[in-house]
């Protein structure tokens, strides 16, 4: 255990300069550069509130903040974890060369949304803005939910990327399976518009959690309990224990497999 | 004199099938046919070798005798599938040079990016930045994208990153033949430079020549066996022998 701190304290220089090249590279010859990660996720929203105003009639209170929250959480969790997947194998012909710590592929792409995920928050402080929607104390512990989401991301990452590199047919399934999870996520809809038995399921779905925590400070100005705390660590951990698992078990066989 | 590299009855077992099995419904056949890990290639079989500090180590060997394997092994890329190793102090391999380069990047960039994948810190890279560049002759290329440079400035600045501080270990895979003969001597000077300071250094080589003014002491591998290991006279004139 010590000597496994140790390490990742040496290698964590690699951390910082990977997740700079990675913004570096991102934004290179952009003209608006960092802006993007504020300006996509509004005109995003502006294309889906714009639909749900007009074609579907739907009626959700402060659609674009509730909308925003969602998707700022559901984004990062779908960027982080599709980029982790391939983090391994596209990280081969440095795998095969040197010696590093494996595990820093995964965890780095992670933190790189959310980093990303952070710039897009200055989305939702512009809509809550223009949309002189009330301000809570409560909005000072937005912290906390990110966090919880991140880690649990850390944890389905290093799943995804040892699986994958055994099977690459993973990589296409869960393109699809991220569809599927943006449709399970209260992310355009609200929970009381579905049938109680699609409600259970709910329950199950990490990402919901999250989002309503998240929710619930941004918006209601609430402090979530006990029970949806311990639900959201359980989660989190629960995760990121099997994915430690998963990966220091598989990891002296990929480079067999890359 | 202590030792920098234990390596103990080290076997390294690759798996052959003929073509890698990667989806779930090949996984799912083959399992069923009994077909899943038919074919073993023992690239080395029970090597045991102690490499004293301060030691210049050569290893030769045709093609396929298991040089760079060994190599791996050593640095921690593979990990063997029997056996044991054991290294004393930090590792500078050089396995490729270049590895971890970012082609997007300018070469200012890529010496922190290069210098944190061996596992340097910052500080320890920006006290080291100008006599990188220096030895790697690329002043007037510092801020252009490496992939606008050419293979033997790209070798160039690898070999100077990985020499820049002195490695306890330093492993070198067959890559002194890089730019031009100038480049190549001023390689090896650097190298006498890191030996004299206590650096031990693993070689592996095609050039006998090299190996024999270099080393101290040789392995000579073939097809995965220890056929001999001595001092470097010994064991280079077997080898001349039995490759002519």
């Amino acid at each position: 255990m010590k000597k496994q701190i140790q390490t990742f304290m040496r290698y964590r220089f690699l951390l910082e300069d990977l997740i700079s090249r990675d913004l570096k590279v991102k934004y290179r010859r952009s003209v608006l550069g960092l802006v993007w990660s504020i300006l996509n996720p509004l005109l995003m929203m502006l294309v889906v509130t714009t639909v749900f105003n007009t074609v579907l009639r739907i009626k959700i209170d402060n659609f674009p903040l509730y909308y925003l929250t969602g998707s700022l959480i559901f984004n990062f969790i779908s960027e982080a974890t599709s980029s982790a997947l391939v983090s391994i194998i596209s990280s081969a012909p440095l795998i095969k060369k040197v010696y590093v710590p494996k595990y820093i592929f995964p965890v780095e792409k992670t933190l790189f949304s959310f980093v990303n995920m952070l710039f897009s928050l200055i989305a939702v402080i512009i809509i809550m803005l223009i949309y002189g929607n009330q301000w809570h104390w409560t909005l000072l512990l937005f912290p906390v939910p990110l966090v919880y989401a991140l880690i649990f991301a850390i944890g389905f990452g290093l799943i995804l990327a040892s699986i994958n590199v055994f099977f690459r047919d993973v990589g296409h399934l869960y393109s699809v399976w991220l569809t599927a999870w943006t449709y399970l996520t209260p992310i355009i809809y609200t929970v009381d518009m579905l049938p109680g038995w699609l409600k259970n399921v709910m329950m199950i779905n990490p990402l919901y959690h999250y989002v309503t925590y998240f929710r619930d400070l941004v918006m209601y100005g609430t402090v979530p309990g006990w029970g949806a705390n311990l639900t959201c660590l359980a989660f989190s951990f629960g995760f990121l224990l099997l994915g430690l698992l998963v990966f220091k078990k598989t990891q002296d066989k990929f480079i067999l497999h890359i | 004199m202590a030792n920098a590299v234990e390596i103990n009855q080290v076997t390294m077992r690759f798996n052959m099938s003929k073509d890698k099995v990667d989806s779930i419904k090949e996984y799912m056949i083959r399992l069923m046919k009994r077909q899943l890990f038919f074919e073993e290639f023992l690239a080395l079989k029970d090597v045991s070798v102690t490499i004293e500090k301060g030691d210049v180590f050569g290893i030769v060997g045709l093609n396929g005798s298991g040089k760079s394997t060994l190599l791996k092994v050593i640095s921690g890329i593979l990990k063997p599938s029997k056996g044991s190793v054991k290294t004393y102090g930090t590792i500078s391999p050089m396995i490729e040079l270049g590895a971890g380069f970012d082609l997007d990047l300018t070469a200012r960039e890529n010496v922190f990016l290069n210098g944190s994948v061996l596992g340097y810190s910052r500080r320890q890279m920006k006290e080291k930045f100008d006599e990188i560049i220096e030895f790697a002759e690329l002043r007037n290329f510092v801020d252009v994208a490496v992939k606008n440079y050419s293979s033997g400035m790209m070798a160039r600045l690898g070999f100077a990153i990985a020499t820049c501080t002195k490695p306890e270990i330093l492993i070198v895979d067959e890559i002194l033949s890089v730019g031009d003969f100038l480049f190549q001597e001023k390689c090896e000077k650097r190298i006498r430079d890191l030996m004299d300071g206590g650096t031990t250094v693993l070689i592996v080589s095609h050039s006998i020549e090299q190996i024999e003014r270099l080393c101290k002491h040789v392995l000579w591998l073939d097809h995965g066996n220890m056929k001999m290991l001595g001092d470097t006279q010994t064991v280079c004139d077997a080898y001349k022998q039995i490759t002519k």
